[in-house]
C-alpha cells in the first residue's frame, strides 16, 4: 500500500478518530462502525462489519470513564476493517492478523492522545495571559487548534498504522499454518472472555442484573432449539 | 452588574443553536490542565455576547475569563452547567457565588453522566447491535441501529441539559434528581443484561461460521476464561490480555 492509496482512509481516519472526544462523539469511533466504513471504502463492507463486531466486543472493556486513559478505536477501526477487508476471502490467518494489528493501533493512538494533551497543555501556558484577559480570538483559535490537532494525530496515526501493517498482515497471511476452524475459534474465545468480564464488571453490582441475564440465555437457547 | 441584562428565556433561538452546536466541541481543547474548562467558555461564548458591551465590553471579557478555567464534568451534561453559568452571568449574579457553583456542580454531573451514558447507554447501544448482527442483520442495518438508538438518546440528553440550565439558572440542582437520571442506569443495565443474554451468543455463533466441531470447547474455555477474568476485576485489562493471546498465537501460526 502507497503513501497516496492511504490517504483516503487517512481521512477517515482522522474523522472518526476526532469523534472519540473532540468532535462531535456521535459514536461513529465506535469499531462496529469505523471498521464497517472502512469495510465499505475497501468494498467489502461483510469483512468490515465481522471485524467491527470482534472489536466491539473488545471495546467494551475500554469505556471511556471520567479521564481515563483508554485504546483510541475511531482509528483503529479504520485500520482493522481496511486491512481485513484487504484480504483474500477465506485465509485462515486475516482475521487474527488484523484484530492484532488494530488493538495495536488502538494502543498507539491511545498514547497519541495523551501526548496531544500535553502539547495542548503547553500551548495554554503561552496564551494564558490573553485568556486570563478574555480575549475571544485566544480562546477560540486555541480551542479550534486543539480540534485540528486532534483531527491530524488520528490520521496520521491512521497513515502510519496503514503503511506499516498492510505488508506484515499480507506477508503472515501468506505463511499462516494454523487451521482455519481453530484460527476462528481462538479469536472467538478470546473476544467472548473479555466481553463477557467487561459486562460483568459493569454490570454486577445492579440488583437484579443476573436474573436477566439469565432470561436472555433462556431467550437465545429458545431460538437455538426453534431454528 | 446586579439587574438582570436580560432573560434568558428571551435568548435567540440562533444563539441557542449556536450554543448547542458548541457543546458538541466541547472537548476539541481537552489537556490536562483546564481540562474542558476551556470548552466550557466556548460553548458560553455565544450567550456572553448579550452582556452590556458585546464582544469589547469589560463584563464580557471578566466573564469569557472566569468561564474558561478549570472545569472538568460530563460532555453530554455539560449543557446543564453552560446552560445555568450563562443564566448566571447575564443576570449579574456575584462572581463568588458563581466560582462557587463552578466547584460543587461538576462532580455530580460527571458522575450521573458516567454512570447513564458510558456505563449504561454505551454497552446498551453496542449490545442491541450485536444483537442485530447476530440475528443476521446486513451492515447497513446493524451500523444503522446502533447510530440511531445511541443519538436518539444522546441528543435528547444534551438538549434536555442545555434546556434545564438555562431555564433554572444556578438552581438546577434538583434537576439532577429526575427519574431518568436517579434510575436510569438500573433499567438500562438490566435491559442491557438481558439483550447481552440473547446477543453476545448469537454473535458469536454468526462469527465462528457453520462449523460446530469446536462449539464444545469454545463454551467450555469461554466460561473458564470470563469467570478467571472477572474474578481479577480491576488488576486486569481484557484487552491487553486480548492483545497479549494473540500475539503468541500469530507467532505460533507463522512460526508452524
Amino acid at each position: 500500500m502507497t503513501l497516496l492509496e492511504t490517504l483516503p482512509l487517512a481521512l477517515l481516519g482522522g474523522l472518526f478518530g476526532l469523534d472519540v472526544v473532540s468532535f462531535p462523539q456521535i459514536m461513529i469511533s465506535r469499531p462496529i462502525v469505523a471498521a464497517t466504513a472502512a469495510g465499505a471504502f475497501i468494498g467489502n463492507p461483510p469483512a468490515g462489519l465481522l471485524i467491527g463486531v470482534v472489536l466491539e466486543m473488545i471495546a467494551l472493556d475500554t469505556l471511556p470513564f471520567g479521564a481515563a486513559r483508554y485504546p483510541e478505536w475511531g482509528s483503529a477501526g479504520v485500520v482493522g476493517g481496511a486491512l481485513f477487508a484487504s484480504q483474500p476471502a477465506g485465509m485462515p490467518g486475516a482475521l487474527p492478523a488484523s484484530v492484532l494489528a488494530a488493538l495495536l493501533t488502538a494502543s498507539i493512538s491511545g498514547w497519541s492522545m495523551v501526548v496531544l494533551r500535553r502539547l495542548i497543555a503547553s500551548r495554554l501556558e503561552h496564551l494564558r495571559d490573553q485568556l486570563e484577559e478574555g480575549s475571544r480570538y485566544a480562546l477560540v483559535s486555541f480551542h479550534l487548534s486543539g480540534m485540528t490537532m486532534d483531527l491530524l494525530r488520528a490520521a496520521l496515526v491512521t497513515t502510519l498504522a496503514m503503511l506499516i501493517f498492510a505488508p506484515i498482515v499480507k506477508a503472515i497471511v501468506a505463511v499462516w499454518g494454523s487451521e482455519s476452524a481453530t484460527s476462528r475459534a481462538v479469536v472467538v474465545v478470546v473476544v467472548a472472555i473479555v466481553a463477557g468480564a467487561a459486562l460483568w464488571k459493569v454490570f454486577h453490582s445492579v440488583r437484579y442484573v443476573l436474573w436477566f441475564l439469565l432470561a436472555g440465555l433462556l431467550a437465545w437457547t429458545s431460538i437455538l432449539v426453534t431454528r | 452588574m446586579t439587574a438582570p441584562v436580560e432573560s434568558t428565556f428571551g435568548l435567540p433561538l440562533r444563539v441557542k443553536a449556536a450554543m448547542f452546536f458548541r457543546l458538541l466541541a466541547l472537548q476539541g481543547s481537552w489537556n490536562y490542565e483546564t481540562l474542558n474548562g476551556t470548552g466550557l467558555g466556548f460553548a458560553m461564548e455565544p450567550a456572553l455576547t448579550r452582556l452590556p458591551g458585546g464582544r469589547n465590553g469589560p463584563a464580557y471579557r471578566a466573564a469569557l475569563a472566569r468561564q474558561s478555567r478549570y472545569f472538568n464534568t460530563h460532555p453530554y451534561l455539560a449543557g446543564v452547567a453552560v446552560g445555568a453559568l450563562s443564566r448566571a452571568e447575564l443576570e449579574g449574579v456575584d462572581p463568588t457565588r458563581i466560582e462557587r457553583f463552578r466547584t460543587a456542580l461538576p462532580g455530580p454531573l460527571g458522575s450521573v453522566g458516567d454512570r447513564l451514558v458510558w456505563a449504561s447507554w454505551l454497552p446498551f447501544c453496542s449490545l442491541v447491535a450485536l444483537g442485530v448482527y447476530g440475528a443476521g442483520g446486513s451492515p447497513l442495518a446493524v451500523v444503522g441501529t446502533f447510530l440511531v438508538l445511541y443519538n436518539a438518546g444522546h441528543f435528547a440528553l444534551r438538549a434536555w441539559a442545555l434546556h434545564v440550565g438555562l431555564s433554572r439558572g444556578l438552581n438546577v440542582a434538583s434537576a439532577l434528581g429526575n427519574p431518568v437520571l436517579r434510575r436510569g442506569p438500573q433499567y438500562i443495565a438490566c435491559a442491557a443484561a438481558l439483550v447481552a443474554g440473547i446477543a453476545l451468543p448469537l454473535s458469536l455463533q454468526r462469527i465462528t461460521g457453520p462449523g460446530r466441531a469446536l462449539a464444545g470447547g469454545i463454551v467450555a474455555t469461554s466460561l473458564i476464561g470470563i469467570l478467571l477474568l472477572a474474578a481479577l476485576r480491576e488488576r486486569a485489562e481484557g484487552w491487553r490480555i486480548a492483545l497479549g493471546v494473540l500475539a503468541v498465537f500469530v507467532l505460533y501460526s507463522v512460526l508452524t
